[in-house]
């Protein structure tokens, strides 16, 4: 559906994107991972056609986007990162206003965004600014829907939403793309990368890799020592001044050692921190060790 | 222990809307609080309250030993906040941002001087001092925004969701700097949605449609839902809220 080869854009002094390739199929729900400032948005606005890149070419079907602009416009449906809808029109004046644009109607299209308009529906006549957070993303999401796009463009749908809502939100996603859409979605949550059939993960303005989730998870290098016990904030210092550890972090309830395989890790920390009682476990790598990982070793 | 914070059936309504209702909590000295609840569950409500911004519909609140409703203007300078959404000049450097804030504060001019230059030293930020912000990944104004808030050594500092967007590696350097402030006696009342982050907190509470309907240590609830992470125990709680 959109094959992107090439694309750079510098700002000033301030490279955004380096060097970008990849392609979105069809039906696939396509994962763009990266913290903000990474240049997630510089590269939806260059696919939105709402910005020219330096470098580079994007074919959406097989035609030039700066060529053919409009066909674009009239095809691929973009939710932008800011909240962009029209605060003090009503949902349904928000949906209507959307749908006049792209020559379309509301009723005529109501089919398409059924399942999301029916949580929508109570609310119609609430101004879009007085809603929720998880409401607002759908509102955003419905009005993205309206003209019947084969692509959707989806910049960060899920930052500031709670954990319930970032669920819905993706279940709606999974049925979307079950209907043949084309999703193009980024994210700063790692968690939310596992939802998607591939990934790329983006750090300052360059993809550090294109794949499957469970592909890139098993290109993670070391191994990743689970540690659980009491006073786990005083362990991590100790943990990064002994030799045989590369990094620790924080994981939740745990911490998470990166280091070579077939180490004991226990009886090295019992015998330098006798205080210490911990219980150490060799774990899977998820995207998130994988990610960390791959952000210091290129820094390294 | 001396409390950061005791709330007693605080309640703030918005005509006929009970945005917070009736919540009773406290919070330790020193104590790292989560503030967690879906988005509209009545978590900012509660927090302007708290921080001397809003006015109370009944209920009583003390925060560093001050009663919200007499001395909302001694609670603004014995806090810090920061939010995602809004805390530095971004066309200001970061040695200016720390002077004006620490002038704000009433900080003097010496100690903004030894402070500031301490915290530039801290995040490792001494090479961009002369820095606009705006020119700064957002991950570094995160925790310059952290420093600043901190500067002035308040009893309480609140911080709304300051890790949304950040980079994995940063969230957890932030979470670092949190248990620092903690270890100084500083109470850390935060908000968040990664639910990983909830697990670092002493305790967390959950909000749903303006009740505080959970207050514990992430391992008692955890213990009490029979699940092994908060994430799970949020779900279950705060499901069907909206």
């Amino acid at each position: 559906m959109l094959k992107v080869s090439n694309i750079s854009k510098s700002y000033e002094n301030v490279q955004a994107l380096n060097d970008i390739s990849f392609d979105l199929r069809k039906g696939e729900l396509f994962g763009l991972i990266g913290p903000d400032g990474s240049g997630k948005t510089s590269l939806f606005r260059i696919l939105a056609t709402l910005l020219l890149s330096d470098k580079g070419q994007v074919l959406f079907e097989g035609r030039d986007i700066v060529q053919d602009y409009r066909y674009v416009r009239n095809n691929v449906g973009y939710m932008p990162g800011r909240f962009s809808l029209y605060q003090d029109l009503t949902v349904r004046e928000n949906l209507e206003f959307f749908a006049t644009i792209f020559n379309t109607s509301f009723e005529k299209n109501k089919h398409l965004i059924e399942d999301i308009f029916k949580q929508l529906e109570p609310f119609q006549s609430r101004k879009a600014g007085d809603l929720s957070g998880g409401m607002k993303q759908k509102l955003a999401l419905s009005c993205a829907l309206i003209h019947k796009p084969t692509v959707l463009l989806l910049d960060e749908p899920t930052t500031g939403v709670d954990a319930i809502s970032r669920k819905e939100f993706w279940q709606m996603l999974q049925r979307l793309k079950e209907e043949g859409m084309s999703i193009l979605v980024s994210t700063p949550y790692m968690d939310e990368s596992k939802l998607c059939d591939r990934i790329a993960l983006i750090q300052e303005g360059k993809l550090m890799g294109v794949d499957k989730p469970s592909e890139i998870v098993a290109s993670f290098d070391k191994c990743v020592y689970q540690i659980k016990g009491e006073q786990l904030y005083n362990l991590l210092s100790k943990l990064r001044s002994m030799e045989d550890i590369e990094s620790a972090y924080p994981f939740g309830s745990s911490l998470h050692v990166y280091a070579a395989t077939g180490l004991d890790l226990k009886s090295n920390i019992e015998s330098l921190f006798p205080e210490v009682n911990v219980q150490v476990d060799v774990i899977e790598p998820d995207i998130e060790d994988t990610f960390m990982n791959l952000m210091t070793s290129k820094d390294g | 222990m001396a409390k950061a914070i005791t709330a007693h059936n605080l309640t703030k309504k918005f005509g006929s809307f009970i945005a917070t209702n009736a919540i009773t909590f406290d919070v330790d000295q020193g104590e790292v609080f989560g503030f967690l609840g879906a988005n509209g569950a009545g978590k900012t409500t509660a927090i302007k309250m708290l921080t001397g911004l809003s006015i109370p519909s009944s209920g009583e609140a003390t925060v560093a030993g001050l009663d919200v409703y007499k001395k909302p203007e001694q609670i603004k300078r014995r806090i810090g906040y920061m939010s995602q959404k809004f805390s530095l000049y971004e066309d200001m450097t970061v040695i200016e941002n720390i002077s004006f804030y620490g002038g704000i504060y009433g900080l003097k001019r010496n100690e903004i001087k030894e402070r500031g230059q301490l915290s530039v030293n801290n995040l490792g930020m001494a090479e961009v001092k002369n820095q606009k912000v705006a020119s700064l990944p957002l991950g570094w104004k995160q925790k310059l925004a952290f420093a600043v808030a901190t500067l002035h050594k308040p009893s309480v500092v609140f911080l709304d969701e300051p890790t949304g967007g950040v980079d994995p590696i940063t969230r957890r350097q932030f979470w670092e700097m949190i248990y620092q402030a903690a270890e100084e006696g500083i109470t850390v009342f935060v908000t968040t949605h990664y639910m990983d982050e909830a697990e670092y907190c002493n305790r967390i509470s959950i909000m749903v449609d303006g009740i505080m309907v959970a207050c514990d240590s992430p391992e008692t609830l955890k213990k009490q839902h029979q699940v092994s992470s908060i994430e799970e125990v949020f779900i279950k709680i705060a499901r069907g809220s909206e």
